[in-house]
């Protein structure tokens, strides 16, 4: 079985983010990137689905800049097996992510998709539910345990009323959150393994894909932030500002 | 411009999701010729409810047993089918709506606008990026309109209305590649989180499960639902349909107290649009003080039995 996992470049979890005075968007210069916490978790999935015997190889694809090789490399060093960059400036939405990845999953022939939930930059959570109608493939989204036997995968996922558990026959998109596993610590002699697995870069002109309609980013601010609140001293006090304010 | 809204209303056994109403109130904000509600449900109950949201000129009534638990993929091709002659097709921002809502969108090869917060006009809105961090304006292309809406961002319509229910006997176009297994319910009959007026939450500082025993038996007294931050359902004090925050749920109740919770922004970003915002905390330099509307330095094990003590002497 082969495994396919997308890598988002993204700035990194532990970075506040500002807006730019201007209102084009958000800082980025300088500021440490990192790939999509999501995604760590998939690539960590698919290297245990290939130590478990279940995979033959993991592929991880990233869409954007040269610079996303950075986390393509990471991921090799990981336990992938080869990288892939479909290499673009352009900003690239999930719908176009996605058709993208559809694309990469037809020529690769995958078995198996995992992508991250959700990217922490956008926030979109719509890349993996998009590629799995447009490849017509069934999904399993916000997957916290994958078992994958008999060409199906159940997964359990978390939803607002719980945990539901679905079956889905392989080929699937499944979609990570955070309780699936804990990624794996990259161990510096993996790091120099990492630099000779092959990674091959692919430019977006390349795959054909017709132009996509997008959403036109109008303009970037800074949200409302709260007024500086008060500090009290005791319980009663605590009660009394709550009472004071209609709460109790 | 004439639009016409299709709202996709969610429900669970039977009962109509809280965030139905509010999708319902952002769909109003868009001018629109006419706004009907899609209900995918074995029983008549929640078409009947979703009939009262002021603002619905018709309930669509999807009605087959095999509704209990619909999958995305078999609710894809009855959302499509509806579509037509729709401008704009929203679904509530909860994990039903994101679930879905990509699907349909792919397949009508438009752009999703996820998380509505703010409607400028019928094709632009507003939305939150970066765990809230910043806000965009983003405008639709030409074509129809698909969007998720963050209810909290919106107050429910009132339950004032009387639209017709449309009764189609339409089973899931359910395919064989995804079945159903099961569903276990975490918070059980407690109050919805994400529509509760009060939240008690907990952190890692609430130390063990048996800790927020304590807050569990706080907000019963208090008629409030509890949340927790990752760091308490990782440590397994509480199952993971309590997470707040920008990967789970994004609450907005009139009050909310954090029991050790350091307020990292990944957990901010679930409370931004909190009335009041209380902190409990030993350590005075944890970031969740510079969002608190009230800030108490102390130790939650103290300060929870003497908030019952107080609440008990106000109830005698
Ligand atoms: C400030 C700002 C301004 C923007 N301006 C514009 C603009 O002017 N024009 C425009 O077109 N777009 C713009 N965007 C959109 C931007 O390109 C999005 O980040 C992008 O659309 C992807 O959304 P997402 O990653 O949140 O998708 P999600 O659906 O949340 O991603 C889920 C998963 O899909 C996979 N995935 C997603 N993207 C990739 C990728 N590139 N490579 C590999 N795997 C991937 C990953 O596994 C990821 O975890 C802007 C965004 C921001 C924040
Ligand atoms: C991709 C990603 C997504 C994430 N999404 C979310 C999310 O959606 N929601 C979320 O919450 N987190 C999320 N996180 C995790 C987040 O970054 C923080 O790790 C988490 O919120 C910390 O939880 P905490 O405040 O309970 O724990 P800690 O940061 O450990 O804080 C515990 C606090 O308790 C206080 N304390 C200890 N004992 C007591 C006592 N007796 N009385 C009073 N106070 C006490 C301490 O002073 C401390 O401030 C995410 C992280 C990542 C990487």
């Amino acid at each position: 079985m082969k495994i396919l996992v997308g890598i988002k470049r993204v700035i990194d979890y532990n970075v506040q983010v500002h807006v730019k005075a201007d209102g084009s968007g958000v800082e980025t210069d300088g500021v440490k990137m990192s790939s999509n916490p999501f995604d760590e978790i998939a690539v960590e999935q698919a290297i245990r689905l290939k130590e478990a015997g279940v995979a033959h190889e993991i592929v991880v694809v990233s869409i954007g800049e040269a610079e996303a090789q950075e986390q393509l490399r990471s991921a090799l060093a990981m336990g992938a097996d080869r990288a892939l960059l479909v290499h673009t400036a352009q900003a690239v939405q999930p719908l176009l992510a996605a058709k993208i990845l559809a694309a990469v999953v037809k020529r690769e022939h995958a078995d198996l998709v995992l992508l991250g939930k959700q990217a922490i930059d956008d926030d979109a959570c719509q890349t993996p539910q998009m590629l799995a109608a447009l490849l017509d493939w069934p999904q399993a989204t916000f997957a916290s345990s994958i078992q994958v036997g008999d060409g199906r995968a159940e997964v359990i996922r978390e939803v607002d009323a719980g945990l539901e558990t679905l079956s889905v026959a392989l080929p699937a998109v499944l979609s990570t959150d955070l309780r699936l596993n804990e990624p794996r610590f990259i161990k510096i002699p993996q790091i120099m393994k990492a630099k000779s697995k092959p990674l091959q870069i692919v430019e977006f002109a390349e795959l054909g894909i017709a132009d996509t309609p997008s959403l036109r980013v109008l303009k970037t601010e800074a949200p409302a932030g709260r007024q500086a609140g008060i500090k009290v001293e005791s319980v009663a006090e605590l009660v009394g500002a709550l009472k004071e304010r209609g709460l109790l | 411009m004439s639009n016409n809204i299709l709202v996709i209303a969610e429900q669970h056994g039977g009962v109509l999701n809280p965030a139905t109403a509010k999708t319902v109130a952002c769909a109003r904000q868009i001018e629109h010729q006419t706004l009907d509600l899609a209900v995918f449900a074995a029983d008549a109950a929640p078409a009947e409810h979703a009939a009262k949201l002021e603002g619905v000129g018709k309930v669509i009534w999807l009605a087959d047993a095999g509704y209990a638990h619909p999958t995305a993929v078999g609710l894809e091709g009855r959302i499509l089918a509806l579509a037509q002659g729709y401008t704009h097709i929203l679904a509530p921002a909860t994990s039903f709506g994101r679930d879905v809502l990509p699907r349909v969108a792919a397949k009508l090869d438009v752009p999703q606008i996820s998380e509505i917060v703010a409607v400028e006009s019928a094709r632009i809105f507003k939305r939150p990026i970066y765990a809230g961090n910043a806000l965009i304006t983003v405008q639709a292309p030409p074509g129809i309109v698909v969007g998720t809406v963050r209810a909290n961002a919106f107050k429910p319509v009132t339950e004032s209305g009387a639209a017709c229910i449309e009764k189609h006997e339409t089973a899931p176009d359910q395919p064989e590649h995804t079945r159903f297994v099961s569903l276990v319910g975490g918070s059980g009959d407690r109050p919805d989180l994400q529509a509760a007026a009060r939240v008690l939450a907990g952190g890692r500082g609430v130390g063990t499960q048996a800790g927020f025993a304590d807050i569990f038996k706080l907000a019963d007294a208090m008629g409030a639902a509890v949340g927790a931050s990752r760091a308490a359902v990782d440590a397994g004090f509480v199952p993971n349909d309590l997470q707040i925050g920008q990967t789970s749920k994004i609450i907005a109740p009139d009050l909310y107290i954090a029991f050790g919770i350091s307020g990292a922004f990944q957990h901010l970003a679930g409370i931004k649009d909190a009335g009041v915002i209380v902190a409990v905390n030993t350590d005075p330099n944890a970031p969740i003080f510079e969002v608190a509307d009230i800030g108490l330095v102390a130790d939650l094990f103290e300060v929870i039995p003497q908030l019952e003590q107080a609440l008990s002497n106000r109830a005698g």
